[in-house]
């Protein structure tokens, strides 16, 4: 059997199971006796609600109850349901008391034996409130902000200067100033948010469509007052998530307090139209950029102020400027986070929180400096090229941006491009083209994995992290293998399960960097006992071989000089007790943050097409080139990519959640009206990576490719668009009534 | 939960062990030849006025009978999922708006989400665990999608796949562009589309009935 090598385009592990439809989402799971929930939401945005008529629902066969303010049961860690520095910890809903807050707010849930007794059932419960007019989501309030606590990343500040924006702004001879929008986006993952909870004495047990079993465990248990142990949180497939599933939203508790109060396994999967403010979105966002910059391009001076929207009773921060700190090397910086209040589903992380709305403002008005000073938008990043960050003032661990151009570049044919707008078209389009850098930075948190020898050579991996289509279960095992010197069909692993040692959510482009540093840390532990017993093992035909003199290949154990000495991990374990070997570790980041500046760049080119006369945009071509440490599965890898890339296509021309500010209610949450791209939006999509290897970031040498494809993508569309049309949209979602009057 | 590159499924989880007990008991009971002519009869029951009654129905399905007994407003796709634990055809939008629900009605495309079961009787309905020829075997299509990659959380994948399977049959796998244009009833919020397409093509290429 030939090795499959670390890199390698292997199939997913858990390909046939998902194109046989044998994969069993949360949603698939079944109980004995399980009854279905149906939520009940609100219908005005602000206010209290006065009464529930639920004499019809509870008359209707099938129907068990109708939980709601009253007779919920009480949720003993309530205290711990308030606004926390702790991303994913959001504010729930849960039936505690009787405020609205928003519109479309969870209320009441209709339990009943069927699915259609519950929604019958839910369709028939009469509410009346008392209503109070919502406070408007942007571009209402813009004026009137407050400076949010933190930002969602720990150690991202709030608001930064560096040098003396006035004076830089001064001694430049060219400035630009606007303002860019971008609009309220749901992440609507084509699973809809779903679990199933039942309760055994005290042990709850949760089958849950979310980010990361151990994040709901440890929230659900601390809300419940109970002991992390008696929670079990189960994700075998991940119907995506995009950050919607990483927190911990109000159904996830909603359904265990179900259970309870009906002591029957209760199913709770939210309706499409349920999931536009209930589980997060990302908040639209007013940016204003301002550059200044010499003759030759060198910038002197760059500012980036940015105004999200929050809920009512909770906070969080898109954090669109960070990028803008420390991508160019102006030495005079300013940046600034601003929210204001409105009465919506609180905002969260979606797909690049913050750089992905702040990147395209920045590498857009990065373009419209280029055209300001007629330079090459290419030569005027490289003019202003950060050789190490100047926010933080660290080194880079690796920073491959300027490959990430030029190989764009040419896999494009940026050269063909004639800079002036509107100067490229083909019978009734308009053609254009456009470029922007991505970049998304390496995160890492704690995680755990454990790592087995087995007798009959075989190893097992066990590790509680989730697979929400990211290719994370395959590259896991392809991680322990390349360790192991064995081929990834030798491994098995075991996951999406609390059971399983702790391991972190998958969010922020971390599960590789983290849980894959455990696996890596497990695996190399677990190979250096494999040496010793060898090394103390007589028999051994590496008894007294040094430990360093020793490598671990094609499921053996032999010395680097000479590969015939040596012996399989069978034959060594066979004769010590046949007993596996394993080694469980516990990988965090140690000092490398301090020390360097942790990211994963990227080029984004675009090729539009406009119609001149019904001004309908096509993206023609896309090419991404990124540069992320080491690329584990060429082909997981590149699915990411293109996923990310083809986001940016929806963020720059499509989504848009549209709320009536007069009653906070969205207008268009459905999968018709809420636009996300189909097949044949998408047209030519390519995606490279440059290889690059970097032994500093973490112990598994890789960065995060979950989320850059993203970044880049959205400001290289808009910048082809304003270069087809010499129109200039500043507010996404770019559609063609905007590019219409461009004449 | 386990994975391997064997490609093993081994079956854990309390839920799981226990429901596969059930389903195979459940398919024992009910796959009985069809039972023509007596379909649709209504059982006495004691549904109060104005709600449904239900009614006994045989289902064909991946060319096994289910006899039920359904309330008319069961849509196809609760009835597969809830009832006879039919779970590859995924519930996305429940609106006709995704594809996720994708199947063959007497061989063409259909939103399992928009239909009635009862109005599905003497139909031939396949799912996606219909599709390959034999347990152990997978469809073309099936082996591309792996191949290709087109599946990432692979939500979409069978409504996906069983569209797909029907482009190639009804002859509209001619281009790239026409499979990107007779694909696009099947959101992919992953964005898998170019492995998808490439998919399809490789099995258009080669040549195989499908
Ligand atoms: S669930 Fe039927 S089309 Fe979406
Ligand atoms: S693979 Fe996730 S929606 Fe298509």
């Amino acid at each position: 059997m030939a090795k499959k090598l670390i890199g390698d385009p292997i199939d997913r592990i858990d390909g046939d199971l998902k194109v046989t439809g044998r994969a069993r989402y949360s949603a698939d799971m079944k109980r004995p006796d399980m009854v279905y929930g149906v939520l009940v939401m609100s219908s005005i945005g602000n206010g209290r609600i006065r009464s529930f008529d639920t004499a019809e629902t509870l008359k209707m066969p099938g129907v068990l109850t109708v939980m709601s303010y009253g007779n919920a049961p009480k949720v003993a860690g309530i205290n711990k349901n308030k606004p926390s520095e702790v991303a994913t910890d959001r504010v729930m809903s849960l039936f505690q008391d009787n405020k609205v807050h928003y519109n479309n707010q969870p209320i009441a849930m209709v339990i009943a034996d069927t699915f259609e007794h519950a929604v019958d059932g839910a369709a028939r419960v009469k509410v009346t409130y008392e209503s109070q007019k919502p406070k408007p989501p942007l571009p209402a309030g813009r004026n009137n902000t407050f400076t949010p606590e933190r930002l969602p990343r720990y150690d991202d500040q709030v608001d930064t200067k560096r040098g003396n924006l006035k004076a830089g702004l001064s001694g430049a001879s060219t400035k630009v100033t606007e303002t860019y929008t971008t609009p309220t986006q749901t992440h609507n993952a084509l699973e809809p948010h779903a679990l199933i909870a039942y309760w055994e004495g005290e042990k709850l047990t949760m089958y849950n469509a979310t980010q990361g079993v151990s994040g709901v465990q440890k929230r659900i248990s601390e809300l419940f007052g109970m002991p992390k142990e008696n929670v079990r949180v189960i994700a075998q497939f991940v119907g995506g998530g995009f950050g919607s599933k990483g927190a911990t939203w109000s159904h996830v508790m909603l359904a265990p307090m179900a259970a309870k109060l009906v002591g029957k396994p209760v199913k709770l999967v939210l309706m499409r139209e349920h999931m536009f403010g209930m589980v997060g979105w990302r908040s639209s966002t007013v940016q204003k950029m301002v550059v200044g910059t010499k003759k030759d391009g060198e910038f002197t001076a760059l500012s980036h102020d940015t105004i999200s929207q929050t809920s009512a009773f909770d906070e969080f921060a898109e954090p669109a400027g960070t990028i803008s700190r420390m991508m160019y090397a102006s030495p005079n910086m300013e940046s600034t986070h601003r929210l204001i209040r409105a009465n919506i589903g609180t905002p969260s992380a979606m797909r690049a929180p913050g750089e992905a709305p702040g990147v395209f403002a920045l590498e857009s008005v990065v373009d419209e400096v280029a055209y300001a000073i007629n330079m090459d938008p290419i030569a005027l990043r490289l003019k202003n090229y950060a050789e190490t960050d100047p926010h933080k003032n660290l080194p880079f661990s690796s920073k491959s941006l300027r490959e990430c151009y030029q190989q764009g570049a040419e896999r494009f044919g940026w050269a063909k491009r004639t800079p002036e707008p509107r100067s490229m078209r083909e019978g009734n389009e308009l053609i254009g083209m456009g470029m922007a850098s991505s970049i998304y930075p390496v995160n890492r948190a704690e995680s755990t994995a454990l790592v087995r020898i087995k007798p009959d050579g075989k190893v097992q991996v066990e590790t509680g992290t989730q697979d929400i289509g990211t290719g994370t279960y395959t590259v896991m095992t392809q991680v322990a293998a390349d360790v192991l010197g064995l081929s990834p069909d030798d491994v098995t692993l075991s996951a999406g399960d609390t059971r399983f040692p702790e391991s972190t959510t998958s969010g922020g482009s971390r599960t590789t960097a983290s849980t894959g540093s455990a696996v890596t840390q497990a695996a190399q532990a677990v190979l250096k006992q494999a040496k010793q017993l060898a090394y103390k093992d007589k028999r051994s035909p590496l008894f007294n071989v040094a430990e360093a003199e020793i490598v671990a290949e094609n499921g053996r154990l032999q010395t680097k000089s000479d590969p015939r000495q040596g012996e399989t991990f069978v034959s060594l374990l066979k004769r010590n007790g046949s007993k596996p070997l394993e080694a469980k570790m516990l990988s965090k980041s140690a000092d490398e943050k301090d020390n360097y500046s942790l990211n994963a760049f990227g080029s984004i080119f675009a090729e539009v097409r406009i119609d001149e006369a019904l001004g309908r945009i096509r993206v023609s071509r896309m090419i991404g080139t990124f540069a992320a440490g080491r690329i584990l599965n060429a082909k997981t890898a590149r699915s990411q990519i293109l996923g990310g890339m083809i986001w940016g296509v929806s963020m720059a021309l499509l989504e848009d959640t549209l709320i009536d500010p007069r009653t906070g209610r969205v207008m268009n949450p459905n999968l018709a009206e809420y636009h996300v791209p189909v097949n044949a939006d998408i047209e030519e999509i390519d995606g490279f990576f440059i290889e690059e290897k970097d032994e500093t970031v973490n112990p598994a040498g890789v960065k995060g490719i979950g989320e850059i494809g993203v970044v880049g993508s959205v400001s290289a569309i808009a910048n082809a668009v304003y270069h087809a049309t010499g129109k200039r949209i500043r507010d996404l979602p770019i559609t063609l009534e905007k590019v219409l009057d461009y004449r | 939960m386990e994975y391997t590159n064997h490609k093993n499924y081994i079956i854990d989880g309390a839920g799981r062990r226990w429901f596969l007990k059930q389903s195979s008991a459940l398919v024992g009971m009910l796959a009985l030849p069809p039972l023509i002519g007596q379909a649709g009869t209504a059982p006495a029951s004691s549904v109060p006025p104005g709600l449904p009654m239900k009614r006994a129905i045989t289902l064909r399905i991946n060319r096994k009978a289910y006899r039920i007994e359904v309330e008319p407003r069961e849509t196809l796709l609760d009835v597969l999922r809830e009832r006879l634990d039919l779970i590859g055809s995924k519930k996305g939008c429940d609106h006709g708006q995704c594809g996720a629900c994708t199947v063959h009605i007497d061989g063409r495309t259909a939103n399992a989400c928009l239909l009635l079961a009862v109005m599905q009787q003497d139909r031939d309905i396949t799912t996606i665990e219909g599709l390959a020829p034999s347990p152990d075997r997978l469809h073309p299509l099936q082996t591309a999608f792996v191949e290709h990659d087109g599946l990432q959380c692979g939500f979409c994948t069978p409504g996906q796949i069983m569209s797909g399977v029907a482009v190639l049959r009804e002859g509209h796998a001619g281009s790239t562009a026409q499979i990107k244009e007779w694909m696009s009833g099947n959101i992919c919020r992953c964005g898998a589309y170019s492995g998808i397409v490439d998919a399809i093509e490789a099995v258009q290429k080669g040549g195989r009935q499908v």
